[in-house]
């Protein structure tokens, strides 16, 4: 699938004056954001500041009401499929993973059958190959020995590990984690982090919204302060998160005590 | 005293059990037609589509407003009248009695569909499935599991309720007691006897249904 769109340049994901109102509210308003090959991006920013729709714009789980997103240079479509010289929303998903808030495994599979579940209906992978990608990728993430226990019967830092197993089973050349670790127990958030991070290693491309500074700071190569539906500050790390001049930016970073 | 005297029933018991069996028959050929009607009341009433939705949601509201008695007598006497053709007794009961509890399942089947959480459409979205394998794979397969104990109730109801088609007729186990009684002057047994092959009938279901549902809740 990946081999059918050619490459131009260096980013993978692109979004292009991205607008997105629901109703009257306008939530971004207009923004501009370019995910290179490898690359890790941290977006930061109060609640309502618009980090969760953008990077849900980015997979089209929100649809854009102005602007472009882009996969390897080429614009997404509105349609499923791919239509003319439009990369449809289906073929997009296949190359970009998410993993969400509140994980969404699904409850009538089991651990195994969850990360199965995109390789063999969406990719027509033989189920035989699917599951020895899976228990790869959940011993990975640490899991090995629970491929066949229900998700209801998992902690929330299992959870999430095996959604991100999920997300990498379809070998995604992009990660969008959307506030991953803000519905778990402090206690395991620094499970799911370490993975992250190994993946981040691994040079694995991801945008990553997250309220955990220190870990943004860590992992990032990049880091975006969202305020009010812009981007109000971009930078490295040390700009963004340990030396910020921004006012605004300031005053939200040094509530996190940095 | 009154002495019972259920040997004068008896000899009518072919009456009995064909008027069963009729009961059978319009129970489980309303419930594939009400499935039908359902599935398709259902799917009319998520669509986006606002006229159809509205056209779904009167007809539902119809039929879940107004008695079933009320319903068999006008689709049996007032009906063919509006349209100017005469209805089948038959036909009216079995048209009645589907669309009736079409009605009913279609709440029933969007209940189920719309107490999914929305992230379970999101997961299957984000791994690429379509909204059609979405639906099949992940929504369904949960929906299904929470509809069925209302689904199994309904289908209770809808067994009795076919009682009501001998209004106009219909020869069922109601009709067929009636008669019993007419001919026999008996209707202590008459009507003791159907009561008892209703409850005969349902009672191992309802425990089967209530079964079930132990079952399911286990594998949460």
């Amino acid at each position: 699938m990946n081999d059918k769109i050619p490459d131009s340049g260096d980013a993978v994901v692109e979004a292009i004056g991205l607008r997105k109102s629901f109703g009257t509210l306008e939530v971004l308003k207009g923004m501009d954001l370019a995910l290179s090959r490898g690359e890790v991006v941290a977006l930061i920013g109060p609640s309502g500041s618009g980090k969760s729709t953008l990077i849900r714009c980015l997979n089209m789980m929100e649809m854009p009401s102005a602007g472009s997103i882009r996969f390897r240079g080429r614009e997404i479509g509105r349609k499923f499929r791919d239509s003319g010289d439009k990369i449809g929303i289906g073929t997009l998903r296949r190359n970009v993973g998410m993993v969400f808030q509140h994980f969404n495994l699904f409850p009538h599979k089991t651990v195994l059958q969850n990360v199965t579940e995109g390789p063999i209906v969406v990719c027509k992978t033989p189920k035989a190959e699917a599951e020895e990608l899976a228990k790869g990728l959940l011993a990975q993430v640490g899991l090995q020995d629970k491929h066949d226990a229900y998700p209801n019967h998992l902690s929330g830092g299992q959870k999430q590990r095996v959604a991100i197993a999920r997300a990498l089973a379809m070998q995604p050349e992009v990660l969008l984690l959307d506030e991953v670790t803000s519905a778990l127990d402090p206690e395991l958030v620094g499970e799911v982090l370490t993975v992250i991070r190994r993946l981040a290693d691994d040079g694995m491309t991801m945008a990553i919204v997250t309220h955990e500074m220190a870990f943004a700071a860590d992992v990032s190569d990049r880091v975006m302060f969202l305020d009010q539906g812009v981007i109000a500050a971009a930078g490295s790390a040390e700009e963004i998160i340990r030396q910020p001049t921004n006012e605004r930016l300031a005053n939200f970073v040094s509530r996190f005590n940095h | 005293m009154y002495r019972w005297n259920f040997d004068v029933v008896w000899q009518y018991w072919d009456l009995f059990m064909w008027g069963l069996w009729l009961t059978v028959v319009y129970t489980f050929g309303s419930i594939l037609f009400g499935i039908v009607i359902g599935l398709l009341t259902c799917g009319a009433r998520l669509s986006n589509w606002k006229v159809l939705s509205v056209i779904a949601r009167t007809y539902q509201e119809i039929f879940r407003c107004s008695p079933l008695l009320v319903q068999l007598l006008w689709f049996y006497y007032a009906f063919p009248l509006l349209v100017g053709i005469t209805i089948d007794n038959r036909v009216a009961a079995m048209l009645t009695l589907s669309l009736y509890v079409g009605a009913f399942y279609a709440e029933i089947f969007r209940g189920g569909i719309l107490s999914i959480d929305k992230g379970q459409r999101e997961a299957a979205a984000a791994i690429g499935m379509s909204t059609a394998q979405a639906t099949r794979r992940i929504i369904m397969p949960q929906a299904v599991k929470r509809m069925l104990p209302s689904f199994i109730n309904q289908s209770v109801i809808q067994f009795k309720n076919t009682s009501l088609v001998s209004v106009i007729s219909v020869a069922d186990l109601a009709y067929m007691a009636a008669v019993v009684n007419g001919q026999t002057y008996r209707p202590l047994e008459s009507y003791t006897v159907m009561a008892a092959l209703y409850i005969i009938v349902l009672f191992p279901l309802t425990q089967a249904a209530d079964w079930f549902e132990r079952r399911l809740r286990v594998s949460d």
